[in-house]
């Protein structure tokens, strides 16, 4: 494939990207806008974090006027799972040279769920990896911009708005409890999180929730290795 | 654009880069990821979103009007369509819509 071609190859690969960052990042424009936050912030804390689920329970800590040592380690908790992301093409982005940075940064479920997909020689791969890594990011800051353009514009009240983060945790569980062969870990977080909510409270139960539900898994973690040997 | 938004929100970029950086600064060559880690790696994004969906319902309790029934209805749904047809923004977008709807009609 010559460049032209690389070009487009990417851009058809990350059309479901596009569907999805349009739609998902114009509601957290919309929610930002709603909060309080105008477009520009929304702007920046996509250009900077950069991160889906993530950035919708920012708004609502920001809001809430949370510390940020609460909002450091829900950062943690929720962005964890990148680094296992990483991990899967440590190889392919080591040999990536200057764009390697680059690539660490702009890597999220789903470019990842992508860069599986792509079945291509080394070489091109690599570059349609980044070309799809800019393509998203992209597609993620239009979208914010533009849903907090069109929260200052429409009349109505877009209360409500924020539960299009509720139904993306939604699917995202529906779709990991399908492919679970133990629901132990979803059934562990869903009652931790209850009763953490019913001791500390709807302003600071999540941090000890994420807390004792990590926890929790370690030492079930543990205990299945040892029942197997 | 206050000092405590600036503070935030670059504490978070960081955290989220280094997140994604982490196996590059610990785990090359020889070094591998300890085995608990990896597994707990593994189950740990299922538990988070089960919280998560706790958090995003919180209010449920002492708002139940606005959080309470219209929440769990709309999560319940959304959880519905998703199975049925696994089309992320449907589910999305039906979800919120019924939700919004419902906290006018209710409240």
């Amino acid at each position: 494939m010559n460049k032209r071609e690389l070009a487009h190859y990417s851009f058809m690969k990350s059309i479901p990207i596009l569907c999805s960052y349009l739609f998902v990042s114009m509601a957290y424009g919309i929610l930002m806008e709603e909060s309080g936050f105008p477009w520009y912030d929304s702007l920046l804390v996509s250009l900077t974090v950069y991160t889906g689920a993530f950035q919708f329970v920012l708004t609502s800590l920001l809001s809430a006027g949370a510390s940020v040592i609460t909002i450091g380690l829900t950062a943690c908790f929720m962005n964890s799972r990148q680094t296992f992301y990483s991990l899967t093409f440590a190889d392919v982005f080591n040999r990536m040279g200057k764009r390697k940075p680059y690539m660490i940064h702009t890597m999220t479920d789903e470019t990842y769920a992508v860069n599986c997909t792509l079945d291509l020689p080394e070489k091109e791969r690599r570059e349609v990896m980044f070309y799809v890594a800019v393509l998203a990011r992209c597609y993620w800051m239009i979208g914010a911009v533009i849903g907090g353009v069109l929260g200052q514009l429409i009349p109505v009240s877009m209360d409500g708005i924020d539960f299009c983060m509720t139904a993306l945790f939604v699917t995202i569980f529906v779709d990991q409890w399908e492919k679970a062969h133990c629901h132990f870990p979803a059934v562990a977080g869903l009652i931790t999180g209850i009763v953490c909510l019913m001791i500390f409270g709807e302003r600071s139960f999540i941090l000890p929730a994420l807390l004792v539900t990590s926890a929790l898994l370690v030492v079930w973690n543990t205990r299945g290795e040892e029942e197997k040997s | 654009m206050t000092v405590y938004f600036i503070l935030a929100v670059s504490a978070s970029a960081v955290i989220t880069f280094l997140l994604r950086a982490l196996p590059f600064l610990l785990f090359h060559g020889d070094r591998k990821m300890p085995e608990w880690l990896a597994r707990l790696g593994s189950v740990l994004p299922s538990a988070i979103m089960a919280v998560l969906i706790v958090y995003c319902l919180r209010g449920a309790k002492s708002d139940v009007t606005h959080t309470g029934v219209p929440g769990l209805i709309a999560v319940l749904l959304t959880a519905v369509i998703y199975r049925w047809k696994h089309q992320t923004l449907l589910s999305i977008f039906l979800g919120t819509a019924v939700y919004m709807m419902l906290i006018r009609v209710i409240a």
